[in-house]
């Protein structure tokens, strides 16, 4: 029996007529370490890679802040163009292939792509938004960070949010994670220095013209538990001529406080960063000064409606909270019955981004992420080991829920490699389908079938091109295609 | 060999009357478990180190290569050593201001650098296996860091990231080792829990 089993998969590697072919859904960090990884575990193994955007890349072309500076070593720019290169390398192996404009769910389902592939792992990310469930979200001026996110990177996607910047002069971000810094970043910075980034012409025009002067970012519990980074931190408070404004009432710390802020380094980097921009804030902004201002211990309990413009956000109502226990790094925000009202124009919900559930796949919905084992995807969400859905795997944010960063996806990746690499070995894949697969051939059949032309990666290439030629005209790095039609229509 | 012999001299005490020969130590290696020099040498430091330092560039070119004699006096050159997960050694010699990621990647070293330097992941992370040499490293940046607790989940212990390590002449005689795989870090054997 055990030399039947390793028989069957010695066959996948020993005969390159039985290749292990893999399809990995989602071409971001995940998607790209996972095929990486793949490749170099696998000699024989055949990997696809699909997106359902024309473009590869994700979050890496559409999540990295536009302003950041290029000169650092340790810019996120600079990070970018890294990724990007190590990326492209991958897909340029011979054993690998891009296909944009391949959308799970419309242009081939799940099942379909388990019936064409050995193995597919999921890795297409969270493009939805974790919601609060408050009266008023529906409000005209409430969005989520991340459509912002999008609007301003230019994601054919965001073009249509077209927020208002004209019709206030206050913004509320509710989240101060290194998202809501980013949007708050690009809404204070002064237009000239997002003249030469590659932020999207619509965008770049919409701020132009903003008479956004104040934001204010508001977390529920107290500086100490602020979820961003030293980094992300420093450069919103180095924007020049920007009145900063904390409440040093905010600032004061509890014992259980000092405890967190020992055991973790990153706190106590954040935490002084702020005791600094309060200390040195002058009283008052000056004349023309745009503002921005940390608020801390409240809890958006409402959206309040206009008067003036019915359907209209106008501000938010907080209920003050207090910090309860639960020991160092697991304190949570208490209502405390005192409520006060913060008036805006725009929201910006920076709670947390969400996966979307696809048709025939366990989803955990509370957790926002499909119920896995070390990336082996399980039937259901009971955790129940034994329910192991064969042959089927996912990798980054679908996997771990929406937190970390690009390297994050590195050692995630490994994880389910690894795994893949295990069930290889022990036959658990062999043994429900020791047969050839059709892979990409049968993948592309298909897609002619029901007339979808996949995008290749030398279409991207193309794209790159051209963007960046546009941009040489405007001494931008790059214009970006915005629409799908124009991105479509360089590819081919 | 020059490692075992510059180790020696930060164990300068009372006066003595030998200098030994380098070569007596080529088979100590990197490899044991603590930089213990075989004889201490005694003699009154700030004299014998004078005179050290003039005599420095013969002993290590003498020590390691005579055919580049001369060549280590025209750019400042330390010796860094990297030691495998197979316990097998590299002995390099390093310029002054190169990074040890890119030592590691000019002379065929399985060091990972996935974001090539830009503090963006922890995957160049190498141990250094001497207290006295890691106390001569120059303490974390904030993004050094964030690293280490984003992707590593913990504060490190004798790691570093391999490319924040810049070469110095303080650092000559450091002794690097590779972690077995990259999220195998810690001497102490600290495994991270799995996701």
């Amino acid at each position: 029996m055990y030399k039947a089993r390793a028989w069957l998969s010695r066959s996948f590697t020993a005969l390159s007529s039985n290749p292990l072919r893999v399809c990995v859904v989602g071409s971001g960090p995940a998607g790209f370490y996972t095929a990486e990884k793949t490749l170099k575990a696998h000699q024989e193994a055949q990997v696809d890679i699909i997106d359902r955007l024309p473009t590869p890349f994700g979050l890496v072309r559409s999540g990295v802040a536009p302003d950041h500076p290029e000169t650092k070593a340790s810019s996120p720019k600079k990070l970018q163009q890294i990724v990007i290169n190590q990326f492209s390398r991958v897909v340029q192996h011979e054993r690998c292939s891009f296909f944009g404009n391949v959308t799970l769910g419309s242009s081939v389902s799940l099942s379909e792509l388990r019936q064409l592939y050995h193995v597919v792992v999921l890795a297409y990310g969270a493009e939805s938004d974790r919601a609060l469930g408050i009266p008023g979200e529906d409000l005209i001026g409430v969005h989520s960070a991340r459509e912002f996110v999008w609007w301003y990177n230019g994601h054919p996607d965001g073009k249509n949010l077209s927020p208002d910047l004209k019709s206030t002069d206050t913004a509320v971000i509710l989240g101060q994670g290194n998202v809501a810094l980013d949007v708050a970043r690009i809404l204070l910075r002064p237009t000239e220095e997002l003249a030469t980034t590659d932020i999207a012409s619509y965008a770049w025009t919409a701020l132009e013209g903003s008479s956004i002067r104040k934001v204010y970012l508001v977390g529920r519990r107290g500086p100490v538990q602020a979820a961003c980074t030293a980094k992300e931190l420093r450069e919103i408070l180095g924007i020049k001529n920007l009145y900063v404004h904390i409440r040093e009432d905010d600032l004061i710390k509890s014992p259980t406080d000092e405890e967190e802020m020992k055991n973790s380094r990153i706190q106590r980097r954040v935490y002084e960063l702020l005791s600094k921009a309060a200390a040195s804030a002058s009283s008052q902004p000056m004349l023309g000064q745009r503002e921005l201002h940390f608020v801390f211990f409240r809890k958006p309990d409402s959206f309040l409606e206009s008067n003036e413009r019915s359907g209209h956000v106008s501000g938010v109502h907080f209920e003050k909270t207090a910090l309860k226990g639960g020991g160092p790094g697991k304190q949570y925000a208490v209502g405390t019955g005192e409520f006060e009202d913060l008036d805006c124009g725009m929201v910006l919900k920076s709670i947390g981004y969400k996966s979307v559930p696809v048709n025939g796949l366990p989803f955990d919905n509370h957790k926002g992420i499909v119920p896995n084992i070390r990336g082996r995807v399980l039937k259901n969400i009971s955790g129940d080991s034994s329910q192991v859905e064969n042959g089927l795997y996912v990798c980054g944010w679908l996997k771990r829920g929406p937190t970390g960063i690009i390297a994050t996806n590195l050692y995630c990746a490994e994880e389910t490699v690894g795994s893949i690499s295990e069930d290889l070995e022990q036959g658990v894949l062999a043994s429900s389908s020791g047969l050839p697969k059709p892979g990409r051939e049968g993948l592309l059949q298909l897609l002619d079938n029901r007339n979808v032309r996949p995008v290749p990666f030398s279409a991207w290439e193309k794209i790159d091109s051209e963007e960046k030629r546009l941009g040489s005209l405007r001494n931008k790095p790059k214009e970006k295609l915005t629409t799908y039609e124009d991105l479509l229509k360089v590819a081919t | 060999m020059l490692i075992q012999y510059n180790y020696m001299l930060k164990n300068i005490s009372p006066p003595s009357n030998k200098i030994i020969l380098p070569l007596i130590f080529q088979q100590t290696g990197c490899t044991s478990q603590h930089w213990r020099p075989l004889i201490k040498l005694q003699s009154d430091p700030r004299v014998f180190q004078g005179s050290l330092f003039q005599k420095y560039p013969q002993f290590s070119t003498t020590a390691v290569n005579d055919a580049s004699h001369g060549s280590s006096i025209q750019k400042d050159m330390i010796n860094v050593t990297f030691v495998d997960k197979d316990i097998e050694e590299k002995n390099i010699k390093v310029p002054v201001g190169m990074s040890m990621l890119e030592v590691a990647h000019e002379n065929d070293i399985e060091l990972e650098g996935a974001c090539e330097g830009s503090l963006a992941c922890s995957t160049c992370h190498v141990i250094v296996m001497d207290m006295d040499y890691y106390n001569k490293l120059q303490d974390p940046t904030d993004e050094e860091m964030t690293c280490w607790i984003l992707l590593l989940g913990l504060q490190r212990r004798k790691s570093h990231l391999g490319c924040q390590i810049v070469a110095r002449p303080e650092l000559d005689g450091i002794c690097l080792a590779l972690p077995a795989a990259s999220r195998n870090f810690a001497v102490d054997g600290y495994v991270p829990k799995p996701r």
